[in-house]
């Protein structure tokens, strides 16, 4: 195990440190696909520089990172890239150690014998669940959307890294430090992921008094690591501006650059008139499927982390390939699905044309110009759209895998004849 | 002047005996126009009216009797109380290397900058009101300027009249790059001289010759002076001005040979009556071949203007001998082109987008300084709109190859939709070099409603502002008593050994992405699907389970089974 991981991370960084001594770093910096104006280094390079000039970098419209950001960049903007790719390690690394907690937990449910004997194909096997680890660490390393991230140097990779260190700790069951780690995220997962720890391994019983202590425990554990990061934000510059320009900014969607997101192109063509309601639609829509999800798969939280990250790397307000390579890196273990998927070739060939498409419609419509908005933007939704489906149909073949586990593999009607599965 | 003595016998006969009135305010107006023969054969002509008034509309007491100084603007000056004001309409670009320095430069379209009295507190909504007043007045689009293209410079622009409070916090300036200047600005702007269009010099413009030119500014400039050179009292100054070139090659000929009938379709008869001064300058400095100017004058001045000492033949249309027996004035100028180098501008400046594709793009500004062996420090002002976004970071000031840090930098990041850019930088420009100031912007992508209904046309970025203290080679007349010719009069010169200069460079023209203005409902509809697509996927499988189907039976079986019911029978 130690040495194909060694080899896979050798691997990684030598591609990486080629990209970045290559003249293809500044380019891909600048992709609208690589990096948002919430992450893009080259933003964060602007801020520290105001920072120097005297201004304060919340002042303008440039800079829209927490001030931790600030923190951390003041004494590495020269260790840059090194930053990055420690982080992209950091993330594989933990990836690793995630799946491989959780099947310990399912190794357990293995013992356990209520599940009847044709299921025996649908369960794995510990010698496939061995090399599981390496094959997250391999998806999420050799990605190509995480390369690009890491050598266009966007934040994105530090909040994965933090997402990621936020799972490991749920799975372990650290609360304090699950906390901690969810409000140093500036966006969507930090309210979320709140939810998600508090559901996971607390059975929710009314009546219970421990119920109630550990709820008072869990909300004091949070909002007192809200305060002390909040505290320390406005420490950092002695203003309250950094509440505006950086959760205003995501939430308000002022910015429409182009990007791979839905919410460019629909505020940009907005009625003005409309333009307030459709924006809590559209930021309810990403927040909208936390209850829902974690009633429905309150007993298997490590899909539900999977699906929430999903949910909202598709609808969040500034999406990258990041964020979508975070939860893309955790397909391989719902590998066991696969005879359930429905949509397989039609989505991997939809995302595959559409990363393709991007880069020539963006230099036909900005470049050349004999494309217009349109084309970039229907390539937009056709994305958004197969990644939907992905979503969906491992969502389906989950909760498929879940009815067979109880009920058989084979199924029969009661006439004999072999039975068909139908939602209703 | 018969009529002013005759006003003024009518004034002191009407008032009643028991009532002493009061002295009337003493006012002053004088009229000159300046005419420089350029060496690329296009003619300058300068305009300029100055009215003098000793009154304090910042007192108390309001001012109700107007007689030289224009009613209107005197009541935005008390209203807004302004204790400056500054205003211009452009029409083409000033092209220093071939017309040399003006005399009152201008930037391309409307600029407006104004000084407000200490004694206002809301200086943000005196000036939304200030413009709009304007706006009205001189018939222009004034109204456009807003929070999104005015700025408050921290070093540029310092007041050009007498006053010692340089609190930023009270001046304010503003352009708009694409205001297009035309008969209908010249109508309002020629109102506001005592004599009109009537009589004196103002009866040469005529819209149909000054807008045929390479160059047309109007312009209007309030500020308080001294009274005598003790400065006990202060007096309000109203300067009309008045800018001109006339092309070579477009007004017909191509001969250099001009006549005040060619260029302005008319000749003087007389002067403004209410005029104390009414002068006409020939600069006859140059002297090229065969230099000929007629009808001869025997009045001669010499004045020290932008840094050079030049010779004007003058023709004084208060005295009637000017005009001649044909009781007209029609001065020719001839001249043939010359091989010799007119003196070069020490200070000049440009400006241009480089970079391809709507992305990004870089500002690039260029400062020359052509003095041979001197060195002089320039404030450079720029204005970038904010969808434009500037990374300051990216900012390189160079001077021969060599990095030449500013030794003075205020920048104001913008902030969307309520705030341009405003960069101020101290430069030292070596001698004889080109400074390149270069800094990369990323153009953002608008609403579609924020888009001007030609937005293939592109965004214009105003001006940058060079101003500097150009060291002078003749020594510059520091006493601002004498009487001088007001050409060389309204930048006042502090020290013998330097004039102040101010250039302002090209306007750009920015191209941004545009969405497709015909679609907002398509891209409504079509993202909500989406949306909606996401939303029916995970709905279904949060809220079904999964049963095993029983297969529905056929329509006969079915109406059979509804007639069973229907008989309480158990169906099939």
């Amino acid at each position: 195990m130690a040495a194909p991981l060694t080899l896979l991370l050798v691997v990684a960084v030598t591609i990486r440190a080629a990209l970045f001594r290559s003249s293809l770093a500044d380019l891909i910096a600048e992709r609208v696909e690589v990096v948002s104006p919430l992450n893009a280094w080259k933003r964060v390079v602007e801020g520290l520089a105001l920072l120097d000039l005297g201004i304060s970098p919340y002042s303008g419209d440039v800079f829209h990172e927490t001030p931790l950001i600030i923190y951390l960049f003041h004494f590495l903007v020269d260790y840059a890239e090194i930053t990055f790719m420690v982080s992209r390690k950091f993330v594989s690394s933990v990836l690793l150690e995630s799946p491989r907690l959780c099947f310990r937990k399912q190794k357990y449910a293995l013992e356990a014998d209520r599940y009847p004997l044709d299921c025996l194909e649908l369960i794995r096997s510990p010698k496939e669940m061995y090399y599981i680890p390496l094959k997250v660490a391999m998806f999420y390393l050799l990605n190509p959307f995480t390369i690009l991230s890491c050598v266009a140097k966007s934040t994105c990779g530090l909040n994965n890294a933090v997402i990621a260190l936020f799972i490991l700790c749920t799975i372990k069951g650290s609360a304090l430090l699950t906390h901690t780690l969810s409000l140093c995220l500036h966006h969507y997962p930090a309210s979320f992921l709140f939810f998600l720890s508090f559901r996971l391994y607390i059975p929710v019983n009314i009546r219970r008094p421990s119920f109630w202590w550990y709820t008072l425990q869990y909300a004091f554990m949070y909002l007192g690591s809200l305060f002390v990061i909040i505290c320390l934000s406005f420490f950092l510059l002695g203003t309250w501006d950094f509440l505006p320009s950086v959760y205003g900014f995501i939430l308000s969607v002022p910015d429409l650059t182009p990007n791979i997101g839905l919410f460019w192109y629909f505020f940009a063509e907005m009625f003005e008139h409309f333009r307030l309601f459709f924006l809590c639609v559209f930021q309810i829509n990403v927040f909208f499927y936390t209850i829902p999800l974690s009633i429905k798969l309150k007993e298997h939280p490590v899909f539900l982390i999977f699906m929430q990250l999903a949910v909202i790397s598709i609808f969040k307000s500034y999406p990258t390939v990041g964020d979508i390579a975070l939860y893309l890196a955790f397909l391989p273990v719902w590998s066991h699905l696969y005879r359930f998927l429905r949509n397989v070739f039609l989505v991997s060939c939809v995302l595959l044309a559409c990363s393709a498409l991007f880069p020539v419609l963006w230099h036909l419509w900005i470049y050349a110009g004999s494309a217009n908005s349109n084309f970039y933007y229907a390539i937009t939704l056709l994305f958004n759209v197969a990644q939907i489906l992905l979503v969906s149909d491992y969502f389906y073949a989950y909760l498929r895998r879940e009815y067979h586990l109880t009920h058989g593999l084979y199924l029969k009607r009661k006439d004999g004849s072999e039975a068909t599965l139908v939602l209703k | 002047k018969r009529q002013a003595i005759s006003l003024l016998a009518s004034q002191t006969s009407s008032a009643p005996e028991t009532v002493v009135t009061p002295s009337q305010p003493e006012d002053d107006f004088q009229e000159e126009l300046v005419i420089r023969p350029l060496h690329s054969g296009d003619i300058y002509a300068s305009f300029q009216f100055r009215t003098v008034w000793d009154t304090d509309f910042m007192g108390g007491k309001k001012v109700s009797h107007y007689r030289l100084f224009p009613k209107s603007l005197g009541q935005v000056i008390s209203k807004f109380s302004v204790r400056e004001l500054h205003i211009s309409f452009t029409q083409g670009y000033w092209r220093t290397m071939q017309w040399g320095q003006p005399f009152l430069p201008s930037p391309p379209g409307a600029e407006l900058w104004v000084w407000f009295q200490d004694t206002v507190t809301d200086v943000d909504g005196t000036w939304k009101e200030l413009t709009n007043v304007l706006s009205g007045i001189f018939c222009a689009s004034l109204n456009f300027i807003d929070s999104t293209n005015t700025v408050q410079p921290s070093a540029s622009f310092k007041p050009l009249g007498i006053g010692n409070v340089t609190d930023h916090r009270f001046l304010r300036y503003a352009t708009l790059p694409r205001e297009i200047v035309c008969t209908e600005n010249l109508t309002p702007w020629k109102k506001l001289l005592p004599c009109g269009s009537k009589a004196g010099l103002a009866v040469l413009m005529k819209s149909e010759k000054l807008f045929h030119s390479s160059f047309h500014s109007q312009a209007v400039h309030i500020r308080p002076v001294c009274q005598d050179w003790q400065c006990k009292s202060t007096s309000w100054e109203l300067r009309q001005t008045l800018n001109v070139v006339f092309d070579l090659h477009s007004s017909g000929q191509g001969k250099r040979e001009w006549s005040l009938f060619k260029m302005f379709s008319r000749t003087l008869t007389e002067a403004c009556p209410l005029a104390s001064s009414s002068k006409i300058y020939i600069d006859v400095t140059d002297n090229p071949q065969q230099f000929e100017l007629s009808p001869a004058t025997p009045l001669l001045s010499q004045a020290v203007v932008l840094g050079d000492r030049r010779t004007y033949s003058v023709y004084d249309l208060t005295q009637q001998a000017t005009f001649g027996s044909m009781r007209s004035l029609n001065m020719l100028l001839r001249w043939k082109s010359s091989d010799g180098d007119m003196m070069r501008p020490l200070l000049h400046g440009e400006r241009y987008v480089a970079g391809y594709g709507l992305q990004t793009g870089e500002i690039h500004t260029l400062m020359y300084n052509h003095h041979p062996y001197r060195a002089f420090p320039v404030l450079l002002l720029d204005t970038v709109p904010w969808y434009l976004r500037l990374y300051i970071h990216t900012l390189t000031v160079t001077s021969k190859g060599k990095d030449n840090k500013p030794s003075y930098i205020h920048y104001q990041p913008s902030k969307d939709r309520v705030r341009p850019h405003l960069l101020e930088m101290l430069v030292q420009l070596p001698p004889n070099s080109v400074t390149e100031v270069t800094v990369q912007f990323e153009r953002a992508l608008l609403k579609w409603t924020e888009y001007t209904p030609d937005p293939n046309h592109g965004f214009y970025v105003g001006s940058s502002v060079v101003s500097a203290l150009v060291p002078s080679v003749v020594a510059m007349d520091t006493n601002s008593t004498q009487e001088r010719p007001l050409f060389s009069s309204f930048f006042p010169s502090k020290e013998e050994s330097s004039y102040f200069v101010r250039i302002y460079t090209e306007p750009l023209l920015v191209n941004l992405p545009t969405p497709d203005f015909s679609m907002p409902y398509n891209v409504i509809c079509l993202t909500c699907t989406v949306v909606a697509v996401g939303y029916g996927s995970l709905y279904n499988l949060l809220t079904r389970t999964f049963q095993v189907e029983e297969p529905s039976p056929g329509l006969a079986k079915r109406l059979a089974n509804i007639i069973r019911k229907m008989r309480g029978v158990p169906p099939l």
